[in-house]
């Protein structure tokens, strides 16, 4: 076990790192931009998280995978808060996370609302098939060189 | 029986219309005319409820009786609801459930907008996130308005009946009453009826690319909001939406 004087914020972070997005397993919540603060006091690790979507049902799988993550990593005590200010925005994602997005055959976000090429063949010929999808958090388009279907992720 | 507090029967209203229009578009899950349309309404469902349970939640800590979110949502009967009658009345066809989505998007749109400016930091925060969800909601709503009201015979005649039977129900988000009157003069929320004008220039637009027609007429029902007069609809959506917790009372998942 690491003793507890062992941990610092920067250790921690290093740590979420590795807890994936059960919904988007490629990426990590830290990518996901979910994670708003690390905090440690003596015994306890603080992790303030936000919400993606207001009602996304894998916010409580987050929770109990961080807490996992970190119990495995000696952590005895965790503290887990929410908070809904500044409310999550895809700007939050990081440029890793977006890129393995792309990889990973999602397009990432991008302002102007819709996919900037098809994550399969990179045709910019793509059209919106609907403004939701699979997660709160994505929306389905295609592609009209390789026909392929692909995930979104929405820009907010 | 003291009067409840102005800034917790606020609260139930937010989420109270939240979470009736969330269990209505709800009812659409695996019925739903095409995949991706199923796929949109229990998103948007989604989303409404996870808005509830912020309303809820700040409403139950206000209260401060002991109840939660789920307590207020599950365990209170139709008088003790505070959402606006349009949002309990049942969905009918696909049309008239996005033309009912779209009159209160329309509206939630410029109304979260205001209280994102609210004095109590706690509302101008739930205000904030759900706006984000609500902006995209109307995108959809107010589209598909577009499209089926500009479509076929048959789908512009729906659509034209839809705004027919649910117009007398629009007239309810604006009016303000003494809880309105409490909010405003704390700076807590504007008065309803300053988004008004934002609200009727959203329908007049879409309307006019949708070739739909306003009804004459100013009529509106109400009682939803005060709890006085609730349809006789709400009653029988609360019995499906709350039976689980009601017969098993304290049930988990």
């Amino acid at each position: 076990m690491t003793p507890a004087t062992a941990i610092s914020e920067a250790k921690v972070w290093e740590w979420l790192e590795d807890v994936p997005d059960p919904e988007i397993p490629v990426i990590s919540v830290v990518d996901l931009g979910v994670i708003r603060g690390v905090a440690v006091d003596d015994q306890t690790v603080e992790v303030t998280i936000t919400p993606t979507y207001s009602g996304c049902p894998a916010m409580s799988v987050i929770s109990l995978d961080i807490e996992t993550a970190l119990a495995k990593r000696g952590v005895e005590q965790v503290r887990l808060k929410t908070q809904i200010a500044p409310p999550w925005t895809t700007d939050w994602l990081s440029e890793k996370g977006r890129a393995r997005l792309e990889t990973y055959g999602i397009a990432p976000p991008q302002e102007a609302g819709g996919p900037e090429r098809c994550p399969h063949c990179q045709s910019q010929q793509v059209e919106r098939v609907s403004q939701f999808g699979s997660t709160p958090c994505k929306a389905q388009w295609r592609c009209r060189d390789c026909l392929e279907p692909f995930d979104y992720f929405k820009c907010i | 029986m003291q009067a409840p507090a102005p800034l917790f029967e606020f609260l139930l209203r937010q989420g109270d219309n939240a979470l009736v229009l969330g269990h209505r578009m709800s009812e659409w899950c695996g019925v739903g005319p095409a995949l991706e349309e199923d796929i949109a309404l229990a998103n948007t469902a989604l989303d409404l409820i996870g808005q509830t349970q912020l309303w809820l939640g700040y409403a139950a800590e206000v209260e401060d009786e002991g109840r939660s979110a789920d307590d207020l949502a599950y365990l209170r009967d139709p008088y003790d609801f505070r959402n606006l009658l349009l949002l309990e009345v049942p969905n009918q066809d696909f049309g008239r459930t996005l033309m009912r989505q779209f009159l209160f998007d329309a509206f939630q749109v410029p109304w979260l907008t205001a209280l994102g400016q609210s004095s109590d930091q706690r509302v101008a925060d739930i205000a904030a996130k759900s706006l984000k969800e609500a902006r995209y909601h109307l995108d959809r709503s107010a589209e598909t308005v577009i499209a089926l009201g500009d479509g076929t015979e048959e789908s512009h005649t729906r659509m034209q009946a839809a705004v027919d039977g649910l117009w007398a129900y629009t007239g309810e988000m604006f009016a303000d009453d003494e809880t309105d009157a409490a909010m405003s003069a704390e700076g807590i929320a504007p008065l309803l009826s300053s988004v008004r004008e934002a609200w009727r220039a959203t329908v007049d637009a879409t309307f006019s690319a949708a070739f739909l027609t306003q009804p004459e007429g100013s009529f509106a029902h109400s009682g939803g909001r005060t709890g006085a007069r609730h349809t006789e609809h709400l009653g029988h959506m609360l019995a499906t939406m709350q039976t689980l917790p009601r017969s098993h009372p304290g049930a988990v998942w």
